[in-house]
């Protein structure tokens, strides 16, 4: 065991607890838009798929890793559409409307 | 370290910090467009950085796939807001096939000689990966309604689920110690894709908000299982956020539906159905019609409408937008009590809402609306039922007992629409309906809550 494994581990850790922290203060007004918000935001798995399209190391990871870059990009374009969507729709009566 | 090494990693930190506030910014509706422009800048910023990565060496597949990907995910973004709890669903199922996809290619290029402790985060990668891909399609298809909605439930059920997930961990640990056997890797896709079906089988339309947050968990938990694959502090942050945000998700939701902790983890979902006790339906109700309705509501100064799943079915958003356009103009203080699992997602009555014009401060928690209960004149139950049955309050025999609910019972009225006296999906009768304050409006959300509207303008005083 090296001990780049244990930063990674220690950096999971500590982003699992800011992401609680950061996450628990979201209203449940915007639940909706969390998720698919958080769903592009994990899509950047787009990056590791992209390396495996580009390095041609094997047919089956050019293969695999092309299926995966379309998989990731739809939820990268998907999701922050959709969120931009839903959260214009969100107006305040306090507010005028435009 | 190469210039151009430096350069990526640059991005990459910036990345991360901008994820980061993306999601901070996203806590309160004032700056929540922010933090989506936040998120898009650093995904534009991360994709660029990769791009610069000295070891590729073709770019013709990476931009047929971004473009293809856009060409699908386009309309993905542009669904009607009715169907964002599958298209949620959905897009759960792609994040997690790219993640499966690279592990499986990374898994055939390492091997025979993987580390134990990378074959242990490919193996948690894989795992949560395929099964995430193939309970998300089911719940998609449910919520789609092209499979069957009906939970399915047969003897030996939790037994079964647990064999598979069980053989699947034991083929992982086996891979662990022997990473050589690349002939056991395929078992690796294949039984947590059929674990991935089996644990959507037993669910039903009032689980789907827990399910779907469940599985939010595990395509972020697997997307940082990744990370850990590829070294990669960027795509482990963006995994631990994902997970933690579905994980939070799932814990509110079965907090709202009163169940353990440990219920949510084993995704032991679809608890037995309870047959509605016969002989209830026989109990008299007060019915009443739209004029009478619209009489009762002009003349009240404090209402609360109740939206549910049903209100969704029937689309009867945007004529609820026009009942309170109309209570307001005549000064009724008119608010939304939305109970956390109403509808199919967390935050689905509230999108729906959202996207009728409804400003989001109407918008009340279960917990912000229930002590006004008691001073409440009307609440209006549109197309809910079990969120809002007393029982789970007073009845230590009924199975949604300890659930917390919307006090509609403490209103000085209660007028419920619904199409029939059926039971909710819980399959229990709900004591609310035989109040003596309580009026069934029998017919469709829609349609009613239309004719309602049709009797307070027609009042001439719209």
């Amino acid at each position: 065991m090296n001990l780049d494994l244990f930063t990674s581990l220690y950096v999971f850790m500590l982003a699992g607890f800011m992401g609680f922290e950061v996450i628990r203060r979201v209203s449940p007004l915007l639940h909706t838009p969390l998720m698919s918000l958080t769903n592009a935001l994990s899509a950047i798995s787009v990056i590791g798929a992209i390396l495996l399209a580009g390095e041609h190391k094997s047919t089956l990871s050019t293969v695999l890793g092309t299926i995966a870059v379309v998989a990731a990009t739809s939820n990268v374009v998907g999701g922050f559409l959709i969120t931009d969507r839903m959260l214009r729709m969100f107006k305040s009566s306090r507010t005028p409307k435009p | 370290m190469l210039p151009t090494e430096v350069v990526i990693q640059i991005t990459y930190l910036i990345a991360t910090a901008l994820f980061i506030l993306s999601l901070k910014w996203l806590s309160s509706p004032a700056t929540a467009a922010r933090g989506v422009r936040a998120g898009e800048l650093g995904m534009l910023l991360a994709i660029a950085g990769t791009l610069l990565h000295h070891g590729i060496v073709d770019y013709k597949w990476i931009a047929i796939a971004l473009v293809l990907g856009s060409i699908i995910g386009v309309p993905l973004g542009l669904v009607q807001m009715t169907a964002v709890p599958q298209r949620t669903a959905l897009s759960h199922a792609f994040g997690s096939l790219c993640v499966t996809l690279v592990g499986t290619a990374e898994y055939y290029l390492r091997a025979p000689d993987v580390p134990r402790f990378m074959m242990s985060v490919l193996s948690l990668e894989v795992i949560l990966g395929s099964l995430t891909i193939t309970g998300s399609l089911m719940a998609a298809g449910k919520l789609q309604e092209v499979l069957p909605q009906r939970p399915i439930t047969y003897r030996g059920q939790n037994f079964v689920n647990l064999a598979l997930l069980t053989s699947a961990v034991a083929v992982a640990v086996y891979l662990v110690l022997h990473p050589s056997q690349t002939y056991l890797f395929p078992l690796l896709l294949a039984i947590p894709m059929l674990f991935g079906v089996m644990m959507i089988v037993p669910i039903g339309g009032a689980d789907m908000p827990t399910v779907i947050s469940l599985l939010n968990s595990y395509a972020g938990l697997s997307a940082a299982a990744m990370g850990f694959v590829l070294d990669s502090k960027l795509l482990i942050i963006a995994g631990a956020l994902d997970g933690a945000s579905g994980f939070i998700l799932s814990l509110k939701m079965s907090k709202a539906m009163n169940r353990s902790f440990s219920n949510v983890l084993f995704g032991a979902f679809g608890q037995e159905q309870v047959s509605a006790k016969a002989g209830v339906e026989s109990r008299p109700v007060r019915i009443a019609t739209p004029e009478e309705a619209a009489a009762i509501l002009a003349a009240a100064s404090k209402v609360v409408i109740i939206p549910g799943y049903g209100m969704a079915v029937a689309q009867a958003q945007h004529k609820v937008r026009e009942l309170y356009d109309n209570l307001s103009k005549r000064g009724v203080d008119v608010k939304f009590g939305i109970h956390p699992v109403a509808g199919r997602m967390p935050g689905h009555m509230n999108v729906l809402l959202a996207e009728a014009d409804i400003p989001y401060d109407k918008l009340l928690d279960m917990d912000e609306v229930n002590p006004d209960m008691p001073q409440t004149d009307v609440a209006l139950v549109i197309g809910a039922n079990d969120v809002t049955n007393p029982a789970a309050r007073t009845d230590t025999t009924s199975p949604i007992y300890g659930m917390p609910i919307l006090d509609v019972d403490k209103a000085r009225t209660v007028m419920v629409i619904k199409r029939s006296m059926a039971a909710g999906f819980a399959g229990i009768d709900n004591p609310l309906y035989y109040l003596d304050k309580t009026l069934m409006l029998f017919g469709d959300a829609k349609g009613f809550v239309g004719s309602i509207v049709r009797e307070l303008s027609g009042g001439g005083h719209g």
